[in-house]
């Protein structure tokens, strides 16, 4: 059995894939409970498309692509507002018409760019092919991340919750947006080698949604979020490896799998819950009874 | 004493509709002032350009006599919101709500010191929620709820505290503890002011009163604010 867990790790690749992983994982776990809380899934969705031409550009120019990435992510969100605030079109529609733009963008210059970069890697992930200097990036945005968050977790959920009374205390709302979106763009690039751009908004929302089932408290929810992203990560790394499969697709099935899990846990308690009070109103009829 | 509200010639528009016209008003420190109005008066719209979160087209508000955003930073002014602003399914308790009140007085992390728990377990006591202390909010029936963010504002300790329809939705024994609250808030010289749309509240509860009806109708007295003609002219009433 042992043996069974080790042998994966005799592979420096599989070692370099497994950490990426699990500090993506621990970003997005953390990040994951204010989005789903928020109503920003939309947002983890537009932010992670838009980051496409911002990696072609990097290759093209030569700098790392967690630059060109940032950036874009960031800029994806300055469009947004500005859409928004100049037209009359409802924020999802506009967060729809620049993200998708944007992902346009990224897949003409890719094929524009002939035999440098592989579309298939960075849309559903390379995690096996993880370098060690892309691992040291990953470590160094993911713990910046982990950091940030850790501070101002307080911040974030009176953010989250009621942005009035922020406003009120004289707590900048502006500010706080800003870093979480930051917080946001720096977690998508962080995670993007990991499962690829189409599916860092499932690591952004599906911790977050399982959590939100089984707690019911904030530290809580955080607590439950980053265990959910963490397990998947190590199973569905291993999962990938004993079955041969994208190793992307085997995390976040595996947190499909505790999502599902955590909503069937949550509808038998509810059910038996509801049973409970129907059998008490029973017997308080037929002690009614007994007394009239 | 300066007003703890001063507004004047605020006019604030919504593309073509006008929401604010000419509005001017003081609201006296240390006395519970009622904000009275029917729906789309633009009370909410007064409330959102006393907090700065919406730019008015003309006009001036000034809080105590100083910069508005000067009195918020120093944690002066404390706002509980309307009841359907709140979002009922967060998960955080009736302490959580409460400490939120102390942030403003804390550091970079918010890290609550023993007086910032002291302070937040006597305000929850002050409401009457010790029992739900740890209860989520979503748990709580809506006068609950209502107790539990004016403890929020208790906490933080506030000169000033604006509250929108703290009485909608509310039961009528929470209604009679918010009430008895506020006049107790009131006589340790903080300044309320409270929009509301019961009319018959306003006189009992109230020290004075604004009537809005996008243009000031009426600032003087609560006890002379609600007259029969008044009520017909504004809500179209007819007793």
């Amino acid at each position: 059995m042992i043996d069974w867990l080790l042998e994966p790790l005799s592979y420096p690749f599989m070692v370099r894939a497994l950490g990426a992983t699990l500090v993506s994982a621990v970003a997005c776990g953390l990040l994951s409970c204010w989005l789903v809380q928020i109503g920003w899934s939309l947002m983890g969705d537009a932010v992670s498309h838009s980051v496409l031409p911002g990696v072609a550009l990097a290759y093209i120019v030569g700098i790392p692509f967690a630059v060109g990435a940032f950036v874009f992510g960031i800029g994806a969100v300055l469009l947004i507002g500005r859409v928004q605030s100049a037209t009359k079109i409802k924020s999802d529609a506009a967060i729809g018409v620049v993200f998708t733009s944007l992902f346009a963008l990224g897949i003409v210059l890719i094929s524009a760019t002939p035999s440098q970069i592989d579309l298939t890697h960075i849309l559903f992930g390379n995690v096996l092919g993880v370098s060690p200097v892309e691992l040291i990036t990953v470590a160094l945005i993911g713990t910046l991340t982990v950091i940030l968050v850790f501070v101002k977790r307080r911040d974030l959920t009176l953010f989250a919750f009621d942005p009035g009374h922020a406003n009120a205390i004289g707590i900048s709302v502006a500010r706080l947006r800003w870093l979480l979106l930051t917080l946001l763009a720096l977690t998508v690039v962080a995670t993007m080698q990991t499962v690829g751009i189409i599916l860092v908004v499932a690591m952004l929302v599906i911790p977050g949604c399982t959590a939100r089932l089984l707690t019911r408290s904030m530290p809580g929810m955080l607590r439950v979020s980053v265990s959910v992203a963490v397990t998947a990560s190590v199973a569905g790394v291993y999962a990938s490896y004993v079955a041969d499969v994208s190793t992307g697709g085997a995390v976040v099935l595996v947190q499909s799998a505790l999502f599902a899990l955590a909503l069937t846990a949550t509808g038998l308690r509810k059910l038996s819950a509801h049973r409970k009070s129907r059998v008490s109103l029973q017997h308080e009829h037929s002690h009614d009874a007994v007394t009239t | 004493m300066s007003a703890a509200i001063d507004v004047r010639g605020l006019t604030v528009r919504y593309g073509e509709v006008l929401a604010l016209d000419d509005v001017s008003f003081e609201a006296t420190a240390g006395r519970l002032t009622g904000l009275l109005g029917a729906n789309g008066s633009g009370k909410s719209t007064l409330f959102g350009s006393l907090m700065g979160t919406l730019t008015p087209d003309s006009g001036s508000v000034r809080l105590f006599g100083e910069d508005p955003a000067r009195v918020r930073r120093r944690g002066d002014v404390a706002y509980v919101p309307q009841h359907d602003a709140i979002d009922r399914d967060f998960p955080v308790s009736v302490h959580d709500v409460v400490m939120m009140g102390r942030y403003g007085m804390l550091g970079v992390m918010r890290r609550p010191r023993p007086r910032d728990r002291d302070a937040v377990a006597a305000a929850i006591d002050r409401v009457g929620l010790t029992a739900f202390a740890s209860r989520t909010i979503g748990a709580l029936s809506g006068g609950q709820r209502r107790r539990a963010f004016l403890a929020r504002a208790i906490a933080q300790d506030a000169g000033l505290l604006l509250l929108d329809e703290p009485f909608a939705g509310v039961d009528a024994a929470s209604e009679a503890t918010i009430a008895a609250l506020l006049r107790g808030l009131r006589d340790e010289g903080r300044s309320i002011l409270v929009s509301t749309h019961d009319l018959a509240g306003v006189r009992a509860l109230c020290d004075d009163a604004i009537i809005l009806q996008r243009r000031l109708i009426f600032q003087g007295t609560a006890h002379d604010a609600v007259t029969p003609e008044r009520l017909t002219e504004i809500f179209g009433m007819s007793s």
